[in-house]
């Protein structure tokens, strides 16, 4: 087994992971403040791309095309909230659920409409031929995802450390009555939270298009393997989240590259699995997912 | 529901079931109501699994292509009576149920849920990929109707019979089981499962056998799928159709079996209501397309103005 | 809840229940298409041919009957969403609600193999648009069911021979894992077997999937004289530039599910150089003025062009089935065995996707001369030398 080979599982799993964090993020910052796990965010990706693309296509430039797309969809995912969401608030949390299934549905059959079943072109965010690491070769956009995969973690570190928006997110995590009773509003923080899960999501989507294409069924698979990336990392921690999704990615590509291609996609799963039961073994030295 | 209605019930739906082909000819109307029953009966498993052990199964698919494969090979590739092979599928599913349940059911709340999930994607990519056994992607054709001796369930009329009769069969047992000690029990346990434990009832042992439960009876609806289409294939056993499921119980209202049935036919009737609807609606060949996204909304508009589902509000209008 | 569930069943029963329709002047014929899922790319197309081909019998006035008269065309068209269940569910409103005479589609062949039983017990002629033998085979357990795409061993075969003839005998392969995947698979290693080629490697990957390195990497590493991939776009196109990306120089040859403009513009300029089998709608131009097919390749893609956009050989399936059908309602009306047996006695009928000559023993109809190498040269396809 060429040291080559294993370099280009990694390269490859390295990148794809980028995209498993970011999907993750969303995962974990939306369950996080309204303990909800929202089944649309993989369509949140796929209207990162898609709107990507179509803006692409009408000449506008990458950056600004860029920053429309996740904002676009970050305002989206906050009218989600405050028109679909929040009204369930008191219902039970199986309802929510289908609700959000419900939602994933709906937009995907909109990215239908809109756009069509063929998948649309999105060129690289900068030209050229891929690039060789360490006998691993790279396309360019593969920099970009990591890139902003790095930008949008700093950022959120950021925001959740030093400022008093990303204290007040944390409190309405831990504890959302005694976040109210402190006076802070909660809903103006859930508002914000599906924001900024939906952004991250686009953000996925966005810098990943050009290697993967735009299609209106491309959220489904991402949005399921970033969310086991989520829980994998404990659905409540985001440097867990993004750790998870690193591993993810990585392993899966190892798995495909030395052990068979064909169970490519059930490794995620299988992964999960033997997460599960070394929880149940109290092999695992953290817990996943526990609830508060 | 009280015994005695509950029997009246299933009487009068064994009767009116059993006229039903004299009445309608359609094998289209027959036809789907034949899913509605296939559909009907894995609701039904997965809404006991959800409404009385209160956990979320995000793999039932498993269960019903474990069911529609072991029917399905051991008739199609084997040549084993058809009965048998049944008997089998369902056995096989309860087995299956327990021998997963026993490891995860000690995880709670949401690592269960996606320990579900992963046992439901895993087994689609082992029927994908054991080409062998299962005839791989593309699948086995030549999958026998029963029969007894001459009497062969090779129609619409008499499929719908068989599937019906199960589902009402299993709708009498669930009943039964519902107002027993058992289902005394069940309740206690989905009402509160810290102060069931604390009365004393066995919880683990309990949702172990909810789960064994359903998946015997979504095998059941598996293996009947097999033997009324003659050809099975992976693709509509994947996460997908969980996914579907699960709308159709929560729909229906959980920890209602008859509210799981209501949700099957609502959302295989809805599907093939828009499918009518919508060419007239919009311009004749552009409906396909609009199809997904009004469900979706239909959906949600559902879900928001009645979170408890149908048989919420059949007990508020009762 | 009694009461709703009896309101449900009611409103089904009165939905199904109406008055049988008389004799009708129109021709009704069905038609199921995978307009949306995994199998729209080729859905689409297909169900616009169909269209196409029902505008254009309709401006003309409709189909001549067999008692002389002019009748016009209803076609119906469904959307399967690649799915079995709404595929048997099409069928059998095609069959008791619309009453169509035949049917044409699906497009995948599993919901094809799924409403076989349907069609069969009914005894509605069917003409498939799905590619797999199992479809038509065994034909004496087929009676019903005709399908116009040439069969992945006809394909599978003029590949091998034209790896073998250019001395590539050392092959990797790498397969989507859908049923089109793997029944190539199944033909090619037989195929390859029998023509003395070596398999070094044989990889597969999903059809969601956006990244085949890991695959590709493997098969690399077998040292192959060509790559085959067998796929549709866009898991195709990304494996193509995944290929070129990678730095591989050996040729690469796709399968016949790439036989249209969306798999070169996706994989953009790594598709240069790729080699492919399928029909001779892609090269119509360049085909002799002594081909019987010449002519009728050039004015479907005249038209479909001027309609909807580049041909594709998609399209074509579905022109031959709807021509077929509507060429044995011209003889035998709305009877449904005269269809079916109008179909089956069908020779030297210059299709889209060859030359179709039906029999009792051949639903399919096809041979060799169905099918060409070809290459991508700069965007465009060009018969390959």
């Amino acid at each position: 087994m060429a040291a080559e080979q294993v370099a280009q599982y990694l390269a490859s799993g390295v990148v794809v992971g980028g995209i498993y964090a970011l999907i993750a993020l969303g995962f974990v910052i939306v369950f996080g403040v309204t303990r909800i796990v929202n089944f649309a965010q993989g369509e949140f990706v796929m209207l990162g791309a898609l709107v990507m693309a179509a803006l692409g296509a009408r000449g506008m430039a990458v950056p600004t095309a860029f920053a429309v797309s996740v904002l676009g969809v970050a305002a989206l995912g906050a009218l989600l909230y405050r028109v679909a969401v929040h009204p369930l608030r008191r219902a039970p949390a199986l309802a929510v659920l289908i609700l959000t299934i419900g939602a994933s549905i709906t937009i995907r059959g909109v990215a239908l409409i809109a756009w069509g079943t063929d998948p649309l072109v999105v060129p690289a965010f900068s030209p050229g031929p891929p690039i060789v690491v360490a006998g691993a070769v790279v396309v360019r956009q593969g920099f970009w995802v990591l890139a902003v995969a790095g930008a949008a973690f700093v950022a959120l570190w950021w925001l959740f450390t030093h400022t008093y928006a990303g204290a007040v997110v944390q409190a309405c995590a831990v504890n959302p009555r005694a976040a109210r009773l402190m006076g802070i509003r909660v809903e103006r923080v859930a508002l914000l939270a599906w924001g900024l899960a939906a952004g991250l999501g686009a953000a996925a989507g966005a810098v990943i298009s050009p290697i993967t294409y735009a299609t209106y069924d491309m959220g489904l698979m991402l949005g399921l393997k970033g969310f086991v990336a989520a829980v994998l990392g404990g659905l409540v921690s985001p440097p867990a989240a993004i750790a998870g999704g690193f591993l993810l990615g990585v392993v899966e590509s190892l798995a495909a590259g030395l052990v068979s291609s064909a169970y490519k996609d059930a490794v995620a799963f299988v992964v999960l699995v033997v997460v599960c039961l070394a929880q149940v073994l109290g092999a695992l030295p953290w817990r996943v997912a526990e609830e508060a | 529901m009280t015994a005695p209605a509950r029997g009246t019930v299933l009487a009068a739906g064994a009767v009116v079931v059993g006229a039903l082909p004299w009445a309608v000819e359609s094998r289209y109307v027959l036809g789907m109501l034949v899913f509605v029953a296939l559909n009907g009966l894995s609701a039904v498993g997965l809404s006991l699994v959800m409404g009385f052990a209160g956990q979320v199964s995000l793999g039932q698919a498993a269960f019903f292509a474990i069911g529609a494969y072991v029917s399905g090979v051991l008739t199609a590739t084997y040549g084993w009576n058809g009965w048998v092979a049944l008997a089998l599928a369902v056995a096989a599913g309860a087995l299956v149920a327990f021998t997963v349940g026993l490891p995860i059911f000690r995880l709670s709340g949401l690592l269960l849920a996606m320990a579900t999930l992963a046992f439901g994607i895993i087994v689609y990519y082992v029927l994908v990929n054991w080409a062998a056994v299962t005839g791989g992607p593309s699948g086995l054709t030549g999958v026998p109707a029963l029969a007894v001796g001459g009497f062969r369930f090779d129609n619409d009329a008499r499929m719908l019979w068989l599937a019906w009769g199960a589902l009402l069969v299993v709708l009498a047992v669930s009943g039964n089981v519902v107002d027993s000690r058992i289902g005394r029990a069940l309740r206690a346990l989905h009402g509160s499962e810290a102060a069931a434990a604390a009365v004393g009832i066995d919880t683990a042992r309990l949702k172990l056998g909810v789960f064994s439960l359903a998946g015997a009876i979504t095998a059941l609806a598996g293996a009947l799928y097999a033997h009324y289409l003659t050809f099975i294939n992976p693709s509509p056993f994947g996460f997908a159709y969980s996914v579907e499921l699960l709308v159709m119980v929560v729909l229906g209202g959980v920890a209602s079996v008859w509210g799981a049935v209501l949700g099957a036919a609502a959302v295989v009737l809805l599907v093939e209501a828009l499918r009518a609807i919508l060419p007239l609606l919009t311009s004749a060949h552009g409906a396909a397309e609009y199809e997904i996204a009004v469900f979706g909304v239909l959906l949600m508009v559902f879900m928001i103005f009645l979170p408890s589902g149908l048989a919420g509000l059949a007990r508020r209008t009762a | 809840m009694h009461v709703l569930f009896a309101l449900l069943v009611a409103a089904v029963i009165l939905a199904g229940t109406h008055a049988p329709a008389r004799a009708q002047e129109p021709y009704r014929l069905g038609a199921i298409f995978s307009v949306t899922g995994p199998g729209s790319s080729l859905g689409i197309p297909e169900r616009d041919t169909a269209l196409m081909i029902e505008a254009d019998v309709n401006a003309r006035g409709g189909i001549a009957g067999p008692d002389g008269r002019l009748h016009p065309l209803k076609l119906v068209v469904y959307d399967d969403g690649s799915d079995e269940t709404k595929a048997v569910l099409a069928a059998k409103k095609l069959i008791d609600e619309d009453k169509v005479t035949a049917i044409v589609g699906t497009t995948l062949s599993g919901t094809s193999l799924a409403i076989l039983d349907t069609v069969q017990k009914a005894e509605v002629p069917l003409i498939s648009c799905a590619a797999a033998a199992k479809i038509v085979e065994p034909a004496a357990e087929r009676r019903w069911v005709f399908k116009t795409p040439q069969s992945d061993h006809l394909i599978v075969g003029v590949l091998v021979d034209y790896l073998k003839a250019k001395g590539l005998t050392k092959v990797g392969w790498l397969n989507v894992d859908y049923a089109f995947g793997q029944l190539g698979w199944i033909e090619f290693e037989k195929a390859a077997t029998a023509g003395g080629l070596t398999v070094v490697a044989n990889e597969k990957f999903g059809q969601k999937d956006v990244d085949m390195t890991p695959q590709l990497t493997r098969v690399k590493a077998a040292h192959p004289q060509a790559v085959v991939v067998w796929s549709i776009p866009p898991s195709a196109s990304i494996a193509t530039k995944n290929y070129a990306d990678l730095g591989l120089r050996m040729p690469i040859f796709q399968s016949h599910g790439v036989g249209n403009k969306k798999y070169i513009e996706l994989a953009g300029g790594a598709a240069n150089g790729v080699l492919f089998p399928a029909g001779k709608l892609l090269v119509a131009e360049q085909l002799a003025d002594t081909d019987p097919q010449k002519g009728v390749l050039l004015a479907y893609a005249r038209d479909f062009e001027a309609k909807y956009g580049p041909r594709n050989t998609f399209g074509g399936h579905a022109w031959d089935a709807v021509h077929l059908a509507l060429r044995a309602m011209g003889k035998a009306g709305t009877d449904r065995a005269g269809v079916r047996a109008a179909i089956e006695t069908t020779r030297n009928f210059v299709g889209i996707s060859g030359v179709f000559d039906f029999s009792a023993s051949d639903h399919n109809g096809l041979d060799r001369r169905a099918a060409a190498m070809i290459q991508i040269v700069d965007g465009q396809w060009k018969v390959a030398k």
